[in-house]
Parts: C-alpha cells; structure tokens; sequence
C-alpha cells in the first residue's frame, strides 16, 4: 500500500518536472521560436501557409508540372473541354479518352466528339518539351504527359484548350509564376518604400513627420483605382513583356505602401520613447545603428506580417488590371491575362472551361490571407 | 467642432488639388494625344505633316486648347472646373458634365443601393456571429467571409452573370432592359421599377466584400463588449437576453460602422469601375476606361476628379458621423 503511494508520489514529481521542463523551455526560447509556436497552433493558419508554400513550388517547377509548353499553339486543338481521367481499366491505368474535332457545317464551330475506342495512357515522368530548369538546367522530362510519340503534341488537356490551342492547364501553371513574383515583387519595393519612409517619419519626427504623414494621408484619400488604372493606360502599348512587368509592379507597389508605412511609423514612435533606445544613443550609437540593431529586431514580425497581407492585393490588383486589358498582355501570361479570354458572357456560355484560372487566383489569396491572420496572432508573442 | 470641419474640409480641397495635377500629369503622360488621332482619320496618313495637315491640325488644337504646353492647359482647365465647367469632351464632342451627369448619377444608385445591402446583411449576421462565437454557425460564416474577401469581385460578376444565363435564362447584364436604357429615357415609374429589377446584382456583386468586412469588425466590436462588466451586470441584475445585448453593447459596437459605411461609399464608387466592365452598368467607370484609351484628355481628368471629390466628401461625411453617434469622442473634441 505505501509502495503504491510512494510510486503515484514519485510519478506526479516526475509530471511535475516535466511541467516544469516545459515552463523552462518556454522562457528561454527565443523570440522567433515563440512565434513559431504560437502560429502552429493556428490550423488554418497553417494550411494557408502550406497553400503558400505549394503554389511558390509550382512557381519555381513551372515548367516540369506543365504538359505541354504554354506558347505553343494549334488551331486545330482551338477550345477543346477539359478531358476527363479515367483512373482504372481493369486494373490501374490512368488515361484519357481520343478526341476528334470537326467543323459543324451550321454554325461553323468546332465540335468534339469522344471516340472512345481511342485509349491515350496518360504516365508520370514522361519526357516532353524541352526547357532549362532555373533557367540554366536543360531537361525534358515533365511530372505528368503522354506517350503520343516525338512528333505528336503531348495531350492530355485537363483544363481544356484555349482560342489558339494552347493548353489551359500548362497557361495557368505558367501564369502562376508570374502573378506570385509580380505580387512578390511588388510588395517588395513597396515594404521599402513603406519601411524607409515610415521609418524616417516616425524616427525623427517633427516636419519630416508631418510630410510623410500628408503623403500617405493624401495617397489613401484618393480613389486608387481610377488613378492606377490612368497609369496603367499610359504605359506604352509597345514595351516588351519585362518592361511592362516592371511597370505593373512599380504602380501598384505606389499605392500599396502607405499600409506598411503606416505600420512601422507606429512601431517607431512607440520605441523611441523607450529606455533602452535612449541607452543606446546616450551610449553613442548613431542613427543608422539604433535603427537597424535596437529598434528594428522589435517589429521585424510586424512588418512581415503587413507584408504578407499585402501579397493577395497585389495579387487581385494585377488580375483586375489585366483583366481589363491595361495590365500585362499577351504574350506574357498571368492568371489576369488567362482570364482576359473569359471577358463576356457569351465565350463563357459556351466555353466555360477558360473561367478556370479564377480558381487559383481565388485560392492564393485565401492562402495569404489566413496565413497573414494566423502571423498577426503570432507576431506579438509575449502578449498574453 | 466647426475648427475641426473646417480643417477637414481645407485639407479635403489640398487633396483634390493634388490629385488633379497629379491624374492630368498622368493622362497627358502617353504619346500622341486625341487631336493627332483625330487629324489622322480626317486627312488620312499620308496628309499628316503635310503643311494642309499642319494647319488642320493647328485649328483643332486652339479649338480645343490643346495647344499650349501642359501646364498652361491645366491651368486653363482648373480656372473652369472652378468655375462648374469640366471642358470638353475630345471624343464626343460635347461638355464633359452633359455626357457624365447622368451615368454619376447611376453610380451614385449603384453605391447607395450596395451600402444599403451591406447593412441589412452584415450587421444581423455581425451580431448573430458574436452572440453565438465559437459555434459551427460562426465558423461558417466567418468562413464565408473570408470568402467574401479572397474573390475579387469582377470574378464573382462573371460568376453570377453565367449562372444567370445557364440557369435562368436570364441576361444579367445592364442596368435597364432596352426600352428604358439610353439618357433621353425620361424618369418614369416603369423605368424606376426596370432599374430597381436589375440593381440587386451589382450591388450583390460590389456588397460582398464589404459585407465580409463589416461583418467581422461587427462581430469583433460587440465581443469586445459583450465582456465588459456593465453587459455583466445587466444580466446579472435579470435583464432579458435580447435587451442586455440589442440596447447597449449592440449601439456601441455600431459606431465605428457608422463612419465605415461613409468610408466605403467612395471605395465602392471606385471599385465599381471593374465591375461595371463586366456587367456593362452604363456608370462612369466603363466612361473612364474608354477615355484613358482615346486619351481624352478632359473627360479622363475630370472623371479622376469627380471620384476623387465623392472619396474626400466621402471621408468627411464619415468623421462627422463619427462625432455625432458617439459621445465619447465629442467629449474629447471640446
């Protein structure tokens, strides 16, 4: 009997050690590590986060997830629907059904009819186009295609084809490399404009302040969207693809930062009245080193957050603009410029399969969103 | 109080007239301008910089005061827009407030009729979220918001315009049916109704996203006070559940909706430009996109100028109405 008692004795010290290993760890991880905790226990958080991570990996592996290259068109394939899968034939074997096209003699539109007869295995790790990978690597194999042959164009379209034939899924692969690096790239000069500008205001204060203050109060008071739809239309028609590229994003990046000025002005003006700030510059730190050793460490998490909730506006803002024609144009390929061909009702009454590229453009900016949710939760972690 | 408007009001003018240089800078930006098309298609290529085709050209600019270097044709501008008079439209060949009036006016309709909707969706829900929170209910519906927010609105038109036509047979375009459209349609009971019948669309497409938003700061607002001890008081003290939430948490977390719905009024007159677009609305937007690409150049500034005028009346409106539901903030003022 008193065995026992010594044992559940001697068990509750132990949970109570463990308790206490726990309460340990927490005060000593760092900063970066609490967060890291705090954001985990955040689910949707986390899910957007993989979203995140999934779609900047199709990013980069464009061209492997593609079937077929996204510039290569054939008439003769022009707005063929999606193909369905067809997973088992006695047994596993993954393929698509043959597609004949022919011209209907009334209205003179392309039909297409399943010819069932027709078996084409769709493989994994098949060779198709060939591309260099990060730009440098040439390869030709590609995640998913078909055995049709060297001379045969690879098929399976299972998002259909477009008004040239180009392959729906290959274009919204390739489109999602651009929409997120536009978005990337945007935030990015915006984050500088945001921290340099924000920064200097709420560092130094007094006119500066008042300056930079009536410039982010101006540029938020005014209707953004007529005005970078004004800019965008004054880009010259004639640029290459990168320039306008660069120019899309310098716009938007122009209306996007008052966000994330606004953000680290208000971090600024909170830490420069606290005591180790002053310790530093009485211990003769200069500007720059107070800035960017004392004061910025504390909302580095801040500022990634504001950045990350503003990816999905640059996102939707690019697609808008495209969409309406004064954005990127073709030959480039965004998610925006997909949906161009989705303009009027009519194209998509009748091929509904070119609205398909909304649904990435809708899932990215969910992803973004909740992920940013979960950082703004995570980004303080010594509240509570 | 009247220190205050007035400063508003001041900083409101400075605003507008930054953004008026700012968009005539802009628009002027791109090469060639409308009188070199224009004298294109009246004398043919090969007339242009002929010495006939110089001299058409010359009449056609002083006509329409294009002219003089930039600068000048903005001032001249400015010295009419301050006058009531906007210039004139290159590409219709008519004042620029003749061909704008009555396409503000529907988008004017269009903004007041989503705000409308927004209001009568989000705040039941809003409340309904917070009183509920935590439950599957709330899960869904913030869900949905979040929803609410990530599709770009033009989209969910596209969305609802081929349902429309898949499901119902119905052309959802527009915002008359043929008959009625057109400005020299006068204002008559049958147009009114026309209009009303095809108005819910726009507004459901341009409300979601701000019923999304107001829904969560709603819902944020009143849990934020549905914890506060007087609502713990009130019941405790055996105040009926509906009256401990509905008369004073409920009046208190609508307040900063209150200056929200003025906020958003020029938000939604600016985001109605893509939509309408889409749905082919006869309001400024689709105005706005055909001048910026015929570089017409009045029409264009003017129309920048307008919606920028309804964003700062806007704003005004909306901290006005802040000080006048909540006391608290009136108090702080004086």
């Amino acid at each position: 009997m008193e065995e026992k008692q010594d044992l559940t004795a001697a068990q509750e010290d132990l949970e109570a050690s463990e308790l206490f290993l726990e309460d340990e760890e927490v005060l000593v991880a760092g900063q970066w590590r609490l967060m890291w905790w705090r954001f985990k226990k955040h689910r949707i958080a986390m899910v957007g986060a993989i979203f995140v991570i999934a779609f900047y990996l199709v990013a980069i592996f464009a061209d492997m997830i593609a079937i077929s290259d996204p510039r290569e068109s054939d008439v003769q394939q022009a707005y063929m629907p999606p193909q369905t899968v067809h997973w088992f034939d006695g047994g596993f074997s993954p393929h698509v059904k043959g597609v004949i096209g022919s011209r209907d003699p009334e209205s003179y539109k392309k039909v297409y009819a399943i010819d069932s007869d027709v078996k084409i295995p769709v493989r994994f790790f098949v060779r198709g186009y060939e591309y260099h990978l990060f730009g440098f690597i040439p390869l030709d194999w590609h995640l998913i295609g078909t055995d049709t042959g060297e001379n045969e164009r690879a098929a399976p379209y299972f998002l259909g084809t477009d008004i040239l034939g180009r392959d729906q899924w290959s274009r919204i692969i390739f489109g999602t490399r651009v929409s997120l690096t536009l978005g990337l790239a945007g935030v990015g000069l915006s984050l500088f404009l945001g921290v340099f500008l924000g920064g200097i205001s709420g560092y130094y204060g007094g006119w500066v302040d008042t300056v930079v203050q009536r410039l982010i109060e101006i540029t938020r008071s005014v209707p953004t969207i007529p005005l970078w739809i004004s800019l965008a239309a004054a880009v010259p028609r004639d640029w290459s693809v990168t320039k306008i590229y660069f120019a899309i994003t310098i716009i938007l990046a122009l209306f996007i930062w008052t966000d994330l000025g606004r953000v680290v002005r208000g971090r600024f003006l909170a830490l420069r009245e606290e005591d180790f700030v002053t310790a530093a510059r009485l211990a003769g730190a200069r500007d720059l080193r107070v800035i960017y050793r004392h004061m910025l460490p504390n909302f580095v998490s801040h500022i990634i957050t504001a950045t990350t909730l503003a990816i999905p506006v640059m996102i939707i803002s690019e697609t808008a603009l495209s969409f309406l024609g004064l954005g990127l144009r073709a030959p480039a390929v965004s998610w925006g410029v997909l949906l161009q061909e989705a303009q009027n009702v009519q194209t998509v009454a009748v091929y509904p399969w070119l609205t398909f590229p909304a649904v990435p453009v809708t899932i990215a900016v969910l992803a973004f969103n909740f992920m940013g949710d979960g950082m703004r939760d995570a980004a303080d972690p010594y509240a509570n | 109080m009247l220190g205050f408007l007035t400063r508003r009001v001041l900083y409101g003018i400075f605003t507008l007239w930054v953004l008026s240089i700012v968009s005539f800078l802009v628009i002027t930006l791109p090469p060639g301008d409308f009188v070199d098309m224009y004298v294109e298609t009246l004398v043919g290529e090969a007339g242009v910089g002929t010495p006939a085709g110089d001299k058409i050209e010359e009449v056609i600019r002083a006509e329409y005061g294009l002219d003089k270097p930039v600068m000048v044709q903005y001032g001249k501008w400015m010295l009419k827009v301050v006058r009531g008079n906007f210039g004139i439209s290159v590409e219709f060949n008519r004042p620029v407030l003749e061909v704008v009036s009555d396409k503000l006016l529907l988008t004017v309709i269009v903004a007041v009729a989503t705000i409308v909707l927004t209001w009568f969706a989000a705040i039941p829900i809003g409340i309904y979220s917070a009183v509920r929170h935590h439950s599957i209910e709330d899960y869904s519906l913030t869900f949905l918001g979040f929803l609410g927010l990530a599709i770009p609105d033009f989209l969910l038109a596209l969305m609802l315009m081929w349902i429309g036509y898949f499901y119902f047979d119905f052309s959802v375009g527009g915002l008359f049916t043929r008959e009625y459209a057109g400005a020299n349609v006068p204002w008559t009971m049958g147009k009114v109704v026309d209009l009303l019948a095809h108005l819910w669309i726009p507004a459901i497409v341009l409300g979601t996203s701000g019923t999304a938003a107001i829904i969560r700061i709603m819902r944020a607002n009143l849990l934020d006070e549905l914890s506060k001890p007087y609502v713990v008081t009130a019941r405790a003290k055996g105040l009926h559940e509906w009256k401990a939430v509905m008369k004073y948490p409920v009046r208190v977390a609508l307040n900063p909706i209150l200056s929200l719905s003025a906020y958003i009024f020029p938000v939604l007159i600016s985001g109605s430009i893509i939509v309408s677009v889409v749905l082919g609305l006869p309001t400024v937007g689709p105005l706005l996109l055909r001048a910026l690409l015929a570089e017409d150049l009045f029409m264009a500034s003017s129309i920048v100028l307008m919606l920028g005028g309804m964003t700062v009346l806007g704003t005004i409106v909306s901290d006005i109405l802040l000080v006048i539901a909540d006391p608290r903030i009136r108090m702080v003022n004086q």
